[in-house]
């Protein structure tokens, strides 16, 4: 139906991504400072001073590997999660409750799809901005075990968005903030906890085992984890990547029909 | 000629749920005409004019703009309009001058010729000044006419403007006038929604009065006070006891129509001062009264036996 031709259709989107990067012209300085620290903080933390303890016990149960390179590629996931997160909730619902500018971008040729688009874009961006950053961070820290790490970093980015691409579909359908506190609480801190990231999933007691690898992170978690302890496995790693294609595919479904629904009424 | 109707509408509707916006109306918008809804608030303007903007589908009748149709051209419609929404939603946190540079890359303009313009738009909307500053602490009348000015960015055919001074003081109504009357003198194709009967009168060679989705009537200003009303009309206002009884004492008074308001009497007449002589003559004091010119305020209460502004 639509008569916009698939050239005309990437230049709109990248139209918003514009819009985007304008914007982040004013808050990228502090945006590199917390995608610089919280990697150091975790690492040292967590990484080095909780893991001289885990250690001390064997590390049969992480594989045989230190703590701290256990640990890292699981708070390379998490942290996409957590970007994603940050950057599908309040940035949405601002544009188009707080601020408006969505209403005023499908003035212009601009269609809702293309809206939805150029965001995920700058999402991506960030996505790809804060994983390199995490993995020279763990790389200084010894925190990488093989070549394949640098595979991580799209294993990553493809973490991030299977979170990114759902979360704006919902938050572009939202009229308040209060469902984002909802889905940190109950989505977001839980999965952070015990989708493998700090322990692995076998510690989980039998029953809610299948919970966490129902989960987008654990099969993130597990994906990146495998690639910078260079003990990735084929068959696997297909499995985790398809499952995270499939949840940001529906989620670009959904938020082609949210974000028509919500700017065309 | 065929060519200079921008839009035609016929048997336009909008409905949400049960709701029923906009009900079946017919209108027509030539080239260089300042095309005007007049109505109260809830008459069905801002739906109009959304599903004149593309970005809301009819839920019935025809729609055509600038020749094509909108369920199919969006994009293509919307490159050649300008809009100037009833909220601001100009983004206050970047400056007057990256505001036009945003807009202006979303209708694909290149940046030399988005400075070009935005240079002189500033100036038009006299906000050259304040070009490198954030938006956010601009006055309202400011932020208006930035969005004005955000709307030409790319040279529309036709203008859009819903309530446009709505929420705004005197004094930046009368400057937003000024400058839309200059967009006009410029042949600039105009349509706007206003619950204000001066702003319909002053700047609309054409306007449909709307009222609960329909139209009620449709001229020139000048046309409609001539079909709708009399020449003069008489405002009367009394004591509290007596402008109980007064309806009752005027109703022998030769005027043409007398309508009862919780505050005031109209007279609607030819000749106001002979009417009032009239009032005098049966004894009867009000404490005020004026004689005046009718206005589409008076066609408005003809028309729906309401008042525009409420």
């Amino acid at each position: 139906m639509a008569a916009v031709p698939a050239s005309q259709s990437r230049a709109f989107a990248f139209r918003q991504l514009r819009f985007w990067l304008v914007n982040y012209r004013r808050t990228w300085r502090g945006s590199i400072y917390s995608s610089v620290l919280s990697p150091v903080l975790y690492l040292g933390a967590m990484g080095l001073g909780l893991g001289k303890l885990v250690d001390q016990h064997g590390t049969a149960s992480l594989g045989g590997v230190s703590y701290l390179a256990f640990l890292a590629p699981g708070l390379l996931a998490a942290g996409a999660m957590q970007t994603a997160m940050g950057e599908s909730t309040y940035p949405i619902l601002g544009s188009v409750k707080w601020l408006k500018t969505y209403q005023a971008a499908i003035a212009s040729p601009l269609r809702p799809v293309d809206l939805f688009r150029g965001h995920l874009l700058f999402s991506t961006l960030r996505l790809v901005m804060n994983s390199v950053v995490f993995l020279i961070v763990m790389a200084a820290f010894g925190a990488i075990k093989s070549p394949w790490a640098i595979v991580s970093l799209p294993a990553a980015v493809l973490t991030g968005l299977a979170f990114a691409v759902p979360i704006e579909a919902y938050a572009i359908t939202r009229e308040k903030d209060g469902s984002f506190a909802l889905l940190f609480r109950f989505g977001v801190i839980p999965l952070f906890l015990f989708s493998g990231t700090f322990f692995p999933v076998t510690q989980l007691p039998a029953v809610i085992r299948p919970l966490a690898y129902i989960t987008p992170l654990w099969h993130g978690v597990a994906l990146c984890r495998s690639l910078t302890l260079g003990t990735a496995q084929l068959l696997p790693s297909i499995g985790h990547t398809c499952y995270l294609l499939a949840v940001t595919a529906l989620g670009v479904y959904a938020g082609n029909l949210t974000y028509r629904r919500r700017l065309y009424a | 000629m065929a060519d200079d109707v921008l839009i035609r509408a016929r048997g336009l509707t909008k409905r949400f749920g049960d709701f029923t916006a906009v009900d079946g109306i017919d209108f027509e918008l030539s080239r260089g005409e300042v095309f005007g809804f007049l109505g109260p608030n809830g008459a069905g303007k801002s739906s109009t004019m959304r599903m004149i903007g593309c970005v809301s589908p009819p839920s019935g009748g025809e729609l055509t703009i600038l020749g094509m149709d909108p369920a199919k051209n969006g994009p293509a419609i919307r490159a050649r309009l300008g809009v100037v929404p009833q909220e601001d939603t100009l983004d206050v946190e970047l400056t007057v001058r990256e505001n036009l540079l945003i807009y202006g890359r979303y209708f694909g303009l290149r940046r030399d010729v988005i400075a070009d313009r935005t240079a002189k738009l500033l100036d038009f909307v006299q906000l050259s000044e304040r070009a490198g500053d954030q938006v956010e602490p601009l006055s309202g009348g400011m932020k208006r006419r930035l969005t004005i000015a955000r709307s030409l960015i790319s040279e529309p055919e036709i203008l859009l403007l819903d309530e446009p001074t709505t929420g705004l003081d005197p004094q930046a109504r009368h400057v937003v006038w000024d400058r839309l009357y200059r967009l006009k003198q410029q042949g600039v194709t105009l349509v706007l929604t206003t619950h204000y009967m001066d702003e319909a009168e002053q700047l609309c060679d054409r306007l449909v009065v709307m009222d609960g989705g329909k139209i009620a009537a449709e001229g020139s200003p000048r046309e409609l006070i001539a079909t709708y009303s009399t020449p003069e009309v008489l405002e009367l206002r009394f004591t509290l006891d007596e402008q109980e009884h007064a309806p009752d004492k005027l109703a022998d008074v030769p005027v043409a129509r007398l309508e009862v308001l919780a505050d005031r009497i109209l007279l609607y007449t030819d000749d106001g001062d002979e009417a009032l002589t009239a009032v005098r003559r049966r004894g009867l004091q009000p404490t005020t009264s004026l004689v005046r010119r009718s206005t589409l305020e008076d066609v408005f209460l003809r028309l729906t036996g309401r008042r525009l502004e409420d």
